[in-house]
């Protein structure tokens, strides 16, 4: 065996504070090793070439790379090697810049440190066998989870480079957030306006289908090849009737129906229709409020239906999509009002959030546009903006930036001065946070031209005085105590995660952070792909974002489905279990404990039952080769002898 | 790291890819410092790790073994973890009985995103370690 070690400088991130060349001269003592040299950069150009020079010139047959993580690289110098006629298995990275240079401070530590993982690197390598990957047919259909504006712009990219595309949707309409906004910064068009004519292409397009009101209750297999079961849930009124006319919505006697829409602002009925836009354009009711579920007697709504649409007794239906891969949309939540008591959010009915006043200036809100305080219905003149309540406060959990809201702060206090000419609008901040294309200038014309006062500091307290609400704060540019006596107080609330996140990361096998919000793969350059292939991000799910990034996402994970998409197959991975039928004996313990359901059972011609995996349902977890009492069904790449390879070229030295 | 001794001891690390590994990345890219005493083995997934490497790392000359996976339910590959967690907990309990101390071995459970959380792990296990010095079959089986 002639293995060859090629360690890295990364220019000073490694050789800072390892010996590298010192590594180098240890690495050659160890048997197997013919080759070992450093290097500058050797995921570069030139330091690719020269691992290629190298195999051909020393006729190395096993490579070892002693650089970054090989979660970073393996990857690019796997198929270095292959180039130069290697077996992509017949290479090992040795992690000595995440796991050592940029971990520990001493050089003769790091260096000893150095020396032990390159050991075991070079052992593992020597019994890696080649492996070959096989192709197999994908199923060129995308979920979209999440109709919001990034899932609906990621459905009509594939949809265009002609992918067929089933969005499923939790709520009754697509649009998400934006469909409940005014105007949108930085330019002030209006949101329905851009939004609208987007969600009549989806529900137009020939290659979309779309679920509305439906959720995923299961995902199995694997990139190429999912099926997905979707939950319809009962709307008790069949929409394949149902015309949007909204006369049931009209008669409804129960009128005090939690509209969600519009986040409480003001009640709807029982059975209603979301926003006129709503698609699709249906009616749905709300069983917690309908008197025929609560009181047992009502029907009114069947009775005035002209398509007889109204169905009492619906059920939730399971239906069964094909897919090949996912991109995951579904978007992000506000906090509850009541985790800041200090500002009597839900005490004081004048005391709103900013989604809730974006709905008080929408033409199409439940104030037809008007501006109103909620407690008596009379047009404020003084509104007080709060800026960061709740993000960047680590008492309660939040330490992040949720980061629209200083502009959507802006935008608000425009529009206000744009309704009702004669306010004055404040905004307490801690700093404003604008820098995206046109966004500074935007937070600037607010103050300039609309004369909105700019207040920096934070409010410690708001509270009733008569009819007014008294906000006291600090302006710490002043360094002084100011109160304002405010009609209207409007609290920017902070951005979190869903609350199924974690639920449904779960069981699309991607990680999510602490706050909930999925992890990308790489957080610069892999920022649209997920650790699971085949599982895509788009918009806020992925972190607090406004909706030109969004836009750009669900855009940018589109395009990398179309380019997954554009053969007819994909390679497998040949990193998989593989069984010993001559040491099997049998027991199908592995058929039980995979989580795959990979392991079927097998008859030999003898009439001897063994194990025997299905490749390409195998995900190569390895639960099985621990399982297996003979050693008989070995994960390949991991197979017993190469991890124990490891521990021994550690431990016997 | 003023209390560590001077020698660094052998410890091992088997971590799984998705998780742990990352985490132990994160760590190293946040330059967040750790006693240099642990070689870490990556597996795809903590319920690839046979008990039996654990024992074999111990009886051929390491000091202390540390795993970690993802955190449950979180598993890349669903349960791997959940049967690691029952294999793993069942070698504790057997340590004693090849006259190894089971505070050398220790399992936990660590996100890609939990740099931090990698430190204080593995400075804390380091550190119990160095405690207990470095592992003398004979004699441990002897106390
Ligand atoms: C008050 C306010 C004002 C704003 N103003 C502006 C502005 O002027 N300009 C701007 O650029 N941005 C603005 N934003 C930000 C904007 O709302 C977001 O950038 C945008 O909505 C993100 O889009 P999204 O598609 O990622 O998420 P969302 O809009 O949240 O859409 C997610 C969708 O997924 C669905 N969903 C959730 N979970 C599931 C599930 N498990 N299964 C299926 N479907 C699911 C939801 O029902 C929803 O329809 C504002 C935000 C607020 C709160
Ligand atoms: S556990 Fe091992 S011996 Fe038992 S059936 Fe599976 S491969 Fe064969
Ligand atoms: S490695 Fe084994 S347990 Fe894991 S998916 Fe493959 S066959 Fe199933
Ligand atoms: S992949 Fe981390 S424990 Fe299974």
């Amino acid at each position: 065996m002639r293995v060859g070690v090629f360690i890295c400088h990364c220019g000073n991130n490694i050789a800072g504070t390892i010996d590298v060349a010192r590594v180098a001269e240890e690495t050659r003592k160890i048997p197997g090793v013919v080759y070992a040299t450093t290097y500058m950069y050797t995921c570069s150009e030139p330091g690719q070439e020269e691992i290629k020079e190298a195999i051909k010139r020393e006729g190395l047959d096993r490579v070892v790379v002693a650089a970054c993580s090989p979660r970073m690289h393996e990857m690019t110098f796997r198929r270095t090697v292959e180039k130069a006629g290697l077996n992509r298995y017949f290479f090992e990275m040795a992690n000595i810049r995440e796991h050592i240079s940029w971990v520990g401070e001493d050089k003769e530590f790091n260096t000893r440190k150095a020396i032990d993982v390159v050991r075991m690197a070079v052992a593992k390598v020597m019994q890696n066998r080649p492996l070959f990957s096989s192709s197999f047919k994908i199923n060129k259909r995308v979920l979209v989870m999440g109709g919001g504006v990034a899932g609906m712009q990621a459905a009509l990219d594939c949809a265009d480079g002609g992918l067929e595309v089933v969005i499923v949707e939790k709520s009754q309409s697509i649009g998400g957030m934006m469909a409940r906004l005014d105007k949108t910064f930085p330019t002030i068009d209006c949101s329905i306006c851009i939004l609208g004519p987007k969600m009549v292409d989806v529900a137009q397009h020939e290659k979309i289908k779309l679920y509305a009101y439906s959720e995923i209750d299961e995902i199995k297999g694997y990139v190429g090849n999912y099926q997905v079961k979707i939950r319809k849930k009962a709307t008790y009124v069949d929409w394949s009737k149902c015309t949007g006319c909204g006369a049931c919505m009209e008669k409804c006697p129960s009128k005090n129906a939690y509209d969600y829409f519009n986040f409480g602002v003001a009640p709807t009925k029982a059975i209603n229709i979301p926003f006129p836009q709503a698609i699709p354009k249906k009616a749905k009711i709300d069983p917690n409020y309908c008197r025929q579920f609560t009181k047992g007697k009502c029907g009114v709504c069947a009775k005035i239906c002209p398509t007889k649409a109204i169905d009492y007794e619906m059920k939730d239906e399971i239906i069964t999509e094909e897919v090949g891969a996912i991109i995951v949309a579904t978007g992000y939540s506000l906090i509850d009002m009541d985790m800041l008591p200090e500002y009597g959010g839900g005490r004081y009915p004048d005391v709103i959030s900013g989604i809730q006043y974006e709905r008080l200036l929408n033409a199409s809100g439940p104030t037809a546009g008007h501006i109103e305080r909620p407690s008596d219905h009379e047009e404020p003149k003084t509104i007080v903006f709060v800026s960061c309540a709740g993000s960047r406060d680590k008492s309660i959990g939040i330490p992040y930036c949720s980061n629209f809201c200083c502009m959507y702060i802006a935008k608000q206090a425009i529009l206000t001065k744009d309704h009702i000419s004669d306010s004055q609008s404040y905004v307490f901040y801690m700093d404003i946070r604008s820098p995206g294309k046109g966004y500074d200038e935007f937070t600037r014309r607010a103050q300039e031209e609309y004369g909105v006062h700019y207040i920096r500091g934070r409010v410690s307290r708001i509270y009733p005085k008569g009819k007014k609400l008294v906000v006291r704060g600090a302006d710490t540019l002043l360094g002084t105590q100011v109160e304002i006596e405010a009609d209207l107080v409007v609290l920017a609330t902070a951005v979190i995660s869903n609350k199924d996140a974690a639920y449904m990361a779960e069981k699309l096998h991607i990680s999510y952070d602490t706050f909930g919000f999925y992890v990308e793969s790489h957080p610069k350059l892999r920022p649209v792909e997920t650790n699971t292939s085949g599982v895509f991000l788009a918009g806020a799910c992925q972190g607090p974002k406004d909706i030109p990034a969004s836009v750009g996402q669900g855009s940018a994970a589109a395009s990398k489905i179309l380019a997954l998409f554009s053969g007819e197959t994909l390679e497998s991975d040949p990193a998989v279990a593989r069984v010993n039928i001559n040491a099997c004996v049998g027991c199908l313990k592995c058929v039980k404990t995979c989580p795959f359901g990979a392991i079927k059972e097998k008859e030999l011609r003898d009439g001897r039952v063994v194990a025997d995996v299905i490749e390409t349902v195998c995900a190569g977890c390895g639960v099985c080769t621990s399982t297996c009492p003979c050693g008989a069904i070995q994960l390949q790449h991991f197979t017993d002898n190469q991890i124990l390879a490891e521990v021994n070229a550690l431990c016997l030295i | 790291m003023s209390d560590i001794a001077p020698k660094e001891l052998k410890i091992v690390g088997f971590l799984c890819n998705w998780c742990s590994y990352g985490g132990a990345d994160t760590a190293g890219v946040s330059r967040f410092k750790q006693p240099p005493d642990l070689r870490i083995i990556r597996v795809p997934c903590s319920g690839r790790i046979d008990p039996l490497f654990v024992v074999k790392a111990l009886l051929n000359g390491a000091d202390g073994v540390l795993v970690s996976g993802c955190h449950p339910r979180d598993c890349h590959y669903s349960d791997g973890n959940f049967y690691a967690r029952r294999r793993l907990e069942m070698l504790k309990r057997l340590l004693p009985f090849l006259g190894i101390d089971d505070k050398r071995f220790h399992y936990t459970w660590i996100s890609a995103s939990e740099g931090q959380r990698w430190q204080q792990t593995v400075t804390a296990f380091v550190k119990r370690i160095h405690e207990l010095g470095p592992l003398n079959l004979k004699e441990e089986k002897q106390s």
